[in-house]
């Protein structure tokens, strides 16, 4: 394969922080992800690690993976890491927060995982304050075992389990876990975000970044919420996909915060 | 000597954890082995600064035990079957992760919801893998209350030799009877952690993770040879019984917990009406002590197995003798106890009358 930086003029004067447009975190693994193209999940994964990196805190953080399309979390985010059983991810960091409360922790979890198998786990570490950040990627599909219906499907979402369009009335409402959460008295953050358009990543990482602080401030559960794609199972193109999330996902689940620490 | 109490079992083997240097406890209440929860609740805390944490359930419990022995620490669960059943898919993750960890099984009469009395009718589940796919816990049967204090210990040293769970296999009695116990001294709590434990990752070495998913066949196959090769190990090296008069042992009697006490009464009796038995009680279910049946099994006329189940640890006498001897069974199920006398009377059934 022939290659033009090979043969282009290494111009080092140019390569100067101002017109740095890309880099990647020290804190992410040289390892290629393996997600579908246009998949909201390497961007989130950058995104956080870019947040880890900055804060300087790779090594006193600790991570747990999922089971869903970001069961190898692990590979990619170069940090102490826990792969989780299904739906398990908030007990596993509540046993890491537990004896090393000195230690961020954080769960990495889809909704199939969060919202459906997870819900009591979820729920009760939020119930309990455990001071840890849950990112939680809303795709409204089962991505990993291609395509069927989750919890947070939208009404009349084609899903391979809901090929007539999920039906309210025989397959239950979309959940929504974050306005769930929030309410509950051990909770201190919760906010939804995307990151489909570039302005989005920008305040997903600002969000993610912001709850790790309040984890540093003992203030409690955090849960960020990101609202993505799934171009495969949605059977869309990345373009096609980043338009239903503007055009039906943010619809029902709208950005925003949802709970913030009050100022004291 | 150590200090000396009266004290009953489940409460014995709270106070033998905090005095082991347990790092984490998360467990759920279910009877009759919630005193375990609420003994430590009351100030293992104050004492050792032991993380005591009451779960939402037998699940969440598991996995926070997952992830606390990820990150190397000492950590224990306890529960009585139906809970046990809830914890299956974890102990899966633990033991193909390779986490070191403690569970107590007070075991209670099935199966469903059952009864609260005691039963061994756990047996299978406990020493046969329980969960999906090829593993083993170390199993450790204690028959007293003074051994609900002495294998805590042994079982943390075990599970961190091999990087395995190991199960204290009891049941409803020995957890709710109280005894006289000798009391080990308080052990300080861990200040270093093994290499693997998730701890935050080393400045300038590799990150950890801990898992057990690997999608390449070959690759969980290696895994899988490595688990093997571990229990064979296990095997050879840990083996744990102890037999009575079997010098002269025409006939043998064998149990396991509970069981074997109530065998040794039996023994006794036998032996005062002439018949000359022994008696074989496995400490370590898993390993199970093949050889000592192995050896007997040349020299005796049969041997009786005495469970509280419908016969489980019979398969594993028998597959021990290997048809060199003639191996029976007795025994009482959902929560029914065997009383001497009624070993007694179905050992002369079987082999001195012949009405079996």
């Amino acid at each position: 394969m022939s290659n033009n930086i090979e043969t282009a003029k290494f111009r080092p004067e140019i390569c100067v922080d101002e017109n740095l447009v890309y880099r990647k975190p020290s804190t992410l693994l040289p390892e290629p992800f393996h997600y579908c193209p246009g998949c909201g999940h390497s961007t989130v994964h950058k995104i956080f690690m870019e947040v880890v990196e900055e804060m300087g805190i790779e090594n006193d953080i600790i991570g747990v993976a999922p089971v869903g399309c970001s069961v190898f979390a692990y590979h990619y985010m170069g940090v102490d890491m826990q792969q989780a059983a299904h739906g398990r991810a908030c007990a596993v960091a509540t046993g890491i927060k537990r004896v090393q409360p000195d230690k961020y922790v954080f769960s990495y979890q889809g909704d199939g995982d969060l919202a459906a198998i997870g819900t009591g786990e979820t729920i009760h570490a939020a119930n309990r304050g455990e001071n840890i950040l849950v990112i939680f990627i809303n795709n409204g599909i089962y991505g990993m075992t291609s395509g069927q219906m989750a919890p947070t499907t939208l009404e009349g979402m084609v899903s391979t389990t809901s090929p007539h369009g999920r039906d309210v009335k025989t397959q239950g409402y979309p959940l929504k876990m974050s306005e769930l959460i929030a309410p509950l008295p051990g909770v201190a953050y919760v906010t939804r975000q995307s990151v489909h358009k570039p302005a989005n990543v920008r305040k997903a990482k600002k969000a993610l970044r912001q709850a790790l602080e309040y984890q540093k401030q003992g203030l409690g559960f955090c849960l960020v919420e990101i609202v993505s794609n799934c171009p495969s199972n949605w059977r869309m193109t990345p373009a096609q996909a980043n338009q239903y999330i503007d055009e039906k996902m943010l619809a029902f689940y709208k950005l925003g915060d949802i709970k913030v620490p009050e100022v004291k | 000597m150590g200090e000396i109490k009266l004290m009953k079992g489940n409460e014995a083997l709270a106070e033998a954890m905090i005095r082991a240097g347990c790092d984490a406890y998360f467990g759920y209440p279910i009877t009759p082995q919630s005193e375990v929860l609420e003994y430590l609740s009351k100030d293992a805390t104050q004492r050792t600064g032991m993380v005591v944490l009451q779960a939402e359930s037998e699940v969440a419990a598991i996995n926070m035990i997952y992830g606390a022995a990820g990150c190397g620490r000492r950590v224990m669960t306890t529960s009585s079957s139906p809970g046990i059943s809830l914890m299956q898919e974890g102990l899966s993750y633990i033991a193909s992760a390779e986490l070191p960890c403690v569970l107590a099984n007070v075991v209670r009469g099935g199966p469903g919801l059952g009864t609260i009395q005691p039963s061994q009718a756990d047996y299978f589940q406990s020493v046969k893998g329980g969960g999906h796919g090829d593993y083993r816990l170390i199993v450790l049967a204690p028959s007293s209350v003074q051994e609900m204090v002495d294998f805590v210990r042994l079982s943390f040293d075990l599970a961190e030799k091999y990087r395995n769970p190991v199960m204290i296999l009891t049941d409803g009695a020995i957890g709710q009877m109280m005894e006289k116990v000798e009391l080990f001294d308080q052990m300080p709590r861990k200040t270093e952690f093994p290499d693997w434990a998730t701890t935050g990752k080393p400045k300038d070495k590799e990150r950890r993770y801990i898992t057990s998913l690997h999608i390449q066949p070959e690759k969980m196959e290696e895994i899988n040879k490595h688990l093997q090769a571990k229990y064979k190990q296990i095997e050879k090296d840990e083996v744990r019984y102890e037999a009575f008069n079997l010098d002269d042992a025409e006939y043998v009697l064998t149990g396991y917990g509970l069981g074997a006490r109530i065998c040794r009464k039996a023994m006794d009796i036998l032996r005062e009406k002439g018949y000359k038995v022994g008696l074989v009680r496995p400490i370590t279910l898993f390993p199970f002590p093949k050889k000592v049946y192995e050896e007997v099994a040349n020299r005796v006329k049969g041997i009786l197995d005495v469970e509280m189940n419908a016969g489980q640890m019979v398969e594993d006498v028998k597959l021990s003798v290997c048809g060199k001897t003639r191996v029976e069974y007795y025994g009482r199920m959902g929560g029914m106890i065997p009383s001497p006398e009624e070993i007694v009377e179905n050992f002369e059934k079987l082999f001195i009358k012949g009405e079996a």
